[in-house]
């Protein structure tokens, strides 16, 4: 690691302030920053950390909609959300291992945009907002390709706000050696209409699956998914799967999470 | 009744206090006073001519001690290859200069292009970026079969071609073999891949080399897995100091798996940079380093050829591998994929004509060496797939047709030059239907179908040959050191005893398991025995420990120097009690005079050998203690039959192991806790091999597995409780414990019958599918059944 | 260079660090706790996990800083005060649940908060549970029997001792 100075505000007010410095940069639980700088691929001048302000571990449940501080652990989440939004908790839950869901935050994931994280499926696919220091952002605004997103330089994510589904799940197929996502489905019925959001899978990033959501709209079962599929043009292909064989998981995850969203 | 003490009893384990309590001395907890640290510049490309390095601006950087470069060892030599193989024309390997810093030529990714040594090791990694390197690229060779190509780029100019040799075992008689397949009633032909591996042991390598001017003695500090053998090939062949000015010290170490076996070039540089910097310098490998420095394991290419006659007999067996070599020769690369590999490829079978071709290739990847097993899960990967794939063929039962080609009759002698001293095939393939279940296995098939997925069996057996090895047959065979091992058994004056073995213990409980021993020949508590290993400064001698050869060849010698410990305490006892001592009888530590009530303690005798007042001066020395060196007559041959059964989800390919049995045949066990131990940790690297693990290149040579983040280790949820047995014991004949060993057969036994079972599954849900190459991963699982 | 001040086994413990100094460099290097191992770097092998209030965490992957005033809670802190091994140990050592011993203290560690969370886990939980603590040794067999054996389960119908 190059050094870094290291701060710790306590309002949002001072970590916006400490982050104006050039080349400063916010540090969430640090398990997506801490091993990029261990390769020395970030040369941050000082590490804001997020970790030591009340208002970013904030969690409310407004009838209907689900607002988590932007500094909220996965933990945090999984145990807090699994009566108000089982599905998001049930997520949350399986990001990682338990010492990293102890640390890692729905932030920092959300800001790292990970083409192969968890969370960016689930802000997708519930149509959640992106609450910043400075806007709100909706999340079909906010993703924009891989590990790319509408943050701003400096731009703290202080809150996500969920509305929550009248049923959802996701299902997520493990890349064997990192146990991210090899693809992960979202998939949530709304009074508004269903969405699905496919994550691990495109070369694009987190995408929404609109075929599939227009079938589900009108019926929301797994066969209602028969005989659609993603194109396997835009899929990543490596060393954990080919593009077509990605292209085929999205269709079964798709049909095993709207199967278990009951 | 298990015993709870001695030999076949199952003591806990003592070194587990220090572990579970922090209290371990692994090397990287070892820091010397003033120690430096060093970083390695390693390249990033797999074959490039170093035009020029410039160090200037690194050398004014902070804390910067020294940078070292190719240049400053071009006065030391290269790292040695222990094992010289002939080929088929009589003629030596080819065997290029291995050297410690890159010279003039980069030939795989990882190699050291720089070193550079300062006050904190952030300081190394920040000078080693203002290294400026000019670096002509070359072409990467990195297929096998590429490089074997007429005009493939050379991975060393000096060499005539990438081969490093072409290899026959057994029957070099190609006609005579060829007419064996041709009057054949039935062939099975398969090609297959055994996966390059990574042996990834929890603790990445670590080497402090220290440096005194006052006594001009070094001192390495390092994770070895046998010290004595470091030692021995960096004096004599790398840097060329004496040995005994040079002190090497293996403490704790987390795990080897055969990794750890080989003298790397860290070692050499840490010990010649303390020298050259005038204080101790430490490297802590990082895993990312670990992937591209540590010697790879496996990475066969082979077609394997099977004859059977019209009653199912096994005629005849052919097969042409391809083995890596990577860029240089490890120090027992060459012998992995002749005489380890080649010599196994009987197996468990009387089939008359075996034919071995081998070629080993150079590529600009990391060299390739042994890995838990070395040669004999290759050899046994192949052999148990091309039974189940003819019993397939043939419509055979994959157990009766092995069953009906045992070899029944020891000592027997194989096509490819074991003699098989003893063993039991079908006991062990009796006991593993009964531990298996093998009769309730169409009832979990059922229930499997039900709930969509396929269900399958699969299963194999393996021999192996342990205890390497007689000196004078490897030597024959090009092995460059003697393989016995040493022992010295130091009876204090109060009765206590310290080993000095030259075995190394990391994992395998030496700590425990070797103290019974001698506590069960003498009759004392197991509290007074403890061993010393790891450290050339303590131990006498010991070629270290691998090849499962701990127990059967370190054992075995610290049992002939316990056995001349008593018979000169039987001397002393005899003095005392005015015996002769052939009347003298030694039981639960007592020294009795056979018929007579006279008796005299352990501790007495003891206490008499170092205040020998009343002692036999004319005739014995004074003191008790004895050191014996042990070269084994023979290999041992432990033995063995696997199953496995997988759960398959025809959606995905994914593949679930749901139950694996082992039941093996060790011999004489003096731990049952431990070999089990030993067991399920095989069978985990087994199962990993077969659906996880792969070290995979790109054609630039790019690792592309390169952390653990793509390269896929088996997780707790991996795998399942393992069913072990080993109540099958057909005792070793030659050497005094009746041991085996018991450290790779997991490793070795477990891949066929994954992949066994996984065929098994796909086929009975109506897939034609007869081979996939391993990892079985979901993708390749779910490609092979839609291809 | 800051100076950072935490509580250690129950001890007050400080020193000066860096903004980069990680956590398990801190206990390690300055506090020379070396029971917490590093057998990565990308933050999946869990050699280094300790509990920081509470709960367990990958030292390697917490800057030492962030640990400021916090509880922490390392292997050389977990047996019982006669020195004796805690159950959670005791198991480990019983059943055969370690080899090498380098994973040894992330998995005591890691075992020490799933049983707090989760006193009588299944098999399958406590697999799931050690998705983050790779062992190369065991093949997890005795790992999990150990862990099953300190939550007071029977394990003697599991295969094998
Ligand atoms: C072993 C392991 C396994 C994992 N498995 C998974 C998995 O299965 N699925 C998955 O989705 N993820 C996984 N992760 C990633 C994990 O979820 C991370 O916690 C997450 O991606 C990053 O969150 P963080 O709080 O740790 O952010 P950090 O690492 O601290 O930061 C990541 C980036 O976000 C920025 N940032 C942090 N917080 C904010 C904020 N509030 N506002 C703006 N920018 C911010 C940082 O500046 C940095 O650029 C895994 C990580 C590890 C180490
Ligand atoms: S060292 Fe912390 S997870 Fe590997
Ligand atoms: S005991 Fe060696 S890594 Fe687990």
């Amino acid at each position: 690691m190059y050094e870094f100075e290291f701060e710790k505000p306590s309002t949002v007010a001072e970590a916006v302030a400490a982050l104006a410095d050039e080349d400063a940069q916010a540090l969430g639980g640090g398990q997506t920053l801490i091993p990029t700088l261990k390769q020395r691929l970030a040369m941050p001048s000082k590490l804001v950390s997020l970790s030591g302000i009340p208002q970013l571990k904030e969690l409310s449940d407004n009838g209907g909609m689900l607002t988590i501080g932007g500094a909220v652990t996965h933990a945090e989440v999984a145990a807090a959300a699994a009566d108000s939004y089982p599905a998001l908790a049930e997520l949350a839950s399986h990001i990682g291992d338990p010492a990293v869901r102890n640390r890692g935050t729905i932030g920092g994931s959300l800001a790292n945009n990970d083409p192969a994280a968890c969370y960016p499926a689930a802000a997708l696919g519930s149509g959640a907002t992106i609450v910043t220091n400075a806007r709100e952002i909706t999340a079909d605004d906010y993703f924009r390709g891989l590990f790319e997103t509408a943050l701003e330089d400096g731009e703290i994510i202080t809150a996500v706000r969920f509305p929550v589904p009248e049923k959802a799940n996701y299902q997520k197929f493990l890349q064997p050696a990192s146990r991210f996502a090899l693809v992960g489905v979202f998939a949530a019925k709304y009074a508004a209409g269903v969405r699905v959001a496919v994550t691990g899978a495109s070369e694009e990033g987190v995408f929404r699956w609109h075929e599939a959501e227009a079938a589900l709209d009108a019926n929301f079962a797994p066969d209602a998914l028969d005989g659609l599929s993603v194109d396997a043009g835009g899929m990543i292909g490596d060393l954990h799967g080919t593009k077509e064989y990605r292209a085929h998981l999205v269709g079964v995850m798709a049909k095993r999470a709207v199967a278990a969203a009951g | 009744m298990p015993k709870d003490n001695g030999i076949g009893a199952s003591p806990k384990r003592r070194e587990d206090v220090r572990f579970l309590t922090g209290a371990g001395n692994y090397t990287d907890d070892i820091n010397v006073n003033g120690q430096a640290h060093v970083h390695f510049l390693r390249a990033d490309v797999a074959h490039a001519t170093i035009n020029s390095i410039d160090t200037s601006a690194a050398e004014a950087m902070p804390g910067v001690v020294k940078i070292f470069t190719g240049a400053d060892f071009a006065e030391v030599g290269g790292i040695p290859c222990g094992w010289g193989v002939t080929d088929r024309h009589g003629n030596p390997q080819q065997e290029p200069r291995h050297p410690i810093i890159a010279h003039d030529t980069i030939r795989h990714v990882g190699e050291i292009v720089a070193a550079v040594v300062a006050g904190t090791l952030e300081q190394a990694r920040d000078a080693a970026e203002a290294i400026e390197l000019d670096l002509s690229d070359k072409p990467a060779v990195v297929n096998m079969a590429a490089a074997l190509a007429e005009d493939a780029p050379k991975v060393h100019e000096d060499l005539t071609s990438n081969l490093c040799y072409d290899w026959v075992f057994g029957n070099p008689d190609d006609d005579a073999v060829q007419a064996a397949f041709d009057s054949a009633a039935h062939v099975t032909t398969l090609e297959l891949v055994n996966n390059r591996l990574v042996a990834n042991p929890m603790e990445p390598r670590v080497a402090i080399g220290d440096y005194s001017r006052a006594t001009d003695e070094h001192t390495l500090y390092t994770t070895s897995q046998n010290p004595h053998v470091i030692r021995l090939l960096m004096c004599a062949f790398v840097l060329g100091l004496p040995e005994h000015k040079v002190r090497v010290i293996a403490p704790d170490v987390g795990g080897g798996f055969g990794s750890k076996i080989f003298h790397y070039a860290e070692e050499a540089f840490c010990t010649f940079a303390a020298k050259a910097c005038g204080r101790a310098v430490k490297w802590t490998s990082t895993r990312a380093e670990a992937f591209i420095s540590d010697a790879h394991g496996r990475d066969h290419v082979t077609k394997i050829e099977l004859a059977l006659d019209a009653d199912n007999n096994f005629t005849a067996l052919r097969t042409n591998t391809m083995a890596n070599m990577g860029a240089y020769l490890s120090t027992f690369s060459t012998s992995v994929p002749s005489y380890l590999h080649g010599t196994l490829m009987a197996g468990n079978y009387k089939t008359p004509i075996v034919q071995v071709n081998v070629k080993t290739v150079f590529t600009n990847t990391v060299p390739v060496d042994a890995y838990r097993g070395a040669g004999r899960p290759e050899a046994t990967y192949q052999l148990e797939r091309v039974i189940d794939k003819a019993a397939r063929e043939l419509g055979a039962d994959p157990i009766a047709l092995r069953r009906q080609n045992f070899i029944t009759e020891f000592p027997y002698e194989t096509p490819v030059a074991l003699t098989y001293d003893t063993g039991d095939y079908a006991a062990t393939m009796d006991k593993l239907e009964q531990v298996a279940d093998v009769a309730g296995f169409a009832a979990r098939r059922a229930e499997s179908e039900k709930n969509g997925k396929l269900r399958g069996f699969g299963i194999n057996c393996y021999i192996e040959a342990c205890g390497i090895a007689p000196s004078n047959i490897v030597g024959m065979l090009g092995a460059r050191a003697g393989l016995y091992d040493a022992a010295t058994v130091r009876v204090n004056a109060t009765g206590s005893i310290s080993v000095m073995v030259g075995a190394h213990s990391h994992g395998q409980g030496h700590e425990t398991s070797f103290p019974q021993v001698v506590a069960d020949m003498i009759g004392i508590d197991e509290s007074m025995v403890d061993i010393v290993h790891g450290d050339t400064g303590r131990v006498p001698f010991g070629m270290g420990t691998y090849g499962s050869r701990s127990i059967a060849v370190c054992g075995s010698a610290m049992v002939r120097a316990t056995e001349k410990i008593i018979s000169k305490a039987k001397k002393i006892a005899a003095h005392l009690m005015e015996a002769s001592d052939a009347d003298i009888e030694l039981k639960d530590g007592q020294f009795t005079v056979a018929g007579t009530d006279k008796s005299v303690a352990w501790g007495d005798v003891c206490l008499t050998a170092y205040v020998p007042h009343n002692y036999p001066l004319e005739e014995l020395e004074p003191g008790l203690e004895e050191t014996a060196f042990y070269d084994p007559a023979n290999f041992t041959y432990p033995a063995g039959a696997y199953a496995c059964e997988v759960e398959v989800d025809p959606d995905t390919g994914k593949v679930s192991i749901e139950r694996f049995a082992a039941a093996d045949d060790f011999g004489n066990i003096i731990n049952p806790m431990i070999v089990d131990g030993q067991v399920h940790g095989g069978l985990g690297q087994g199962i990993g091999q077969a659906l996880l693990e792969n070290a995979a290149y790109d054609e630039d040579g790019q690792l592309l597995s390169a952390s653990f983040m793509d390269y896929a280790m088996p997780r707790a949820d991996d795998v399942p409780f393992y069913q072990v047995d080993h109540s099958c014991q057909t005792p070793c004949t030659h050497n005094p414990l009746g041991v085996k060993g018991c450290g790779e057969a997991g490793a070795i036994g477990s891949p066929p019958a994954v992949v066994n079972a996984v065929i098994d599954a796909l086929q009975s849900g109506g897939k034609n599918v007869a081979h996939i190459d391993m990892p079985l991963s979901p993708a390749r699982v779910w490609a092979a059944m839609n291809g | 260079m800051a100076k950072v001040s935490m509580t250690v086994n129950g001890k007050a413990a400080s020193g000066d660090v860096e903004g980069r100094t990680l956590l398990s460099s801190f206990l390690r290097e300055q506090l020379g706790l070396t029971g917490t191992h590093v057998g990565c770097d990308t933050s999946q092998c869990g050699a280094c996990v300790v509990h920081v209030d509470g709960k367990a965490v990958k030292a390697c992957t917490m800057l030492a800083q962030e640990a400021e005033g916090a509880e922490v809670a390392t292997i050389e802190g977990q047996a019982n005060a006669d020195g004796s091994l805690n159950t959670i140990q005791q198991a480990f050592q019983d059943h055969h649940g370690l080899q090498c011993g380098f994973c040894t203290p992330g998995m005591v560690m890691s075992a020490a908060a799933l049983l707090k969370d989760n006193p009588k886990p299944t098999e399958a939980e406590i697999r799931d549970y050690l998705e983050g603590n790779l062992c190369r040794c065991t093949g997890y067999h005795n790992i999990v029997k150990a862990i099953m054996a300190a939550s007071g389960q029977d394990v003697s119908s599991i295969a094998a001792e």
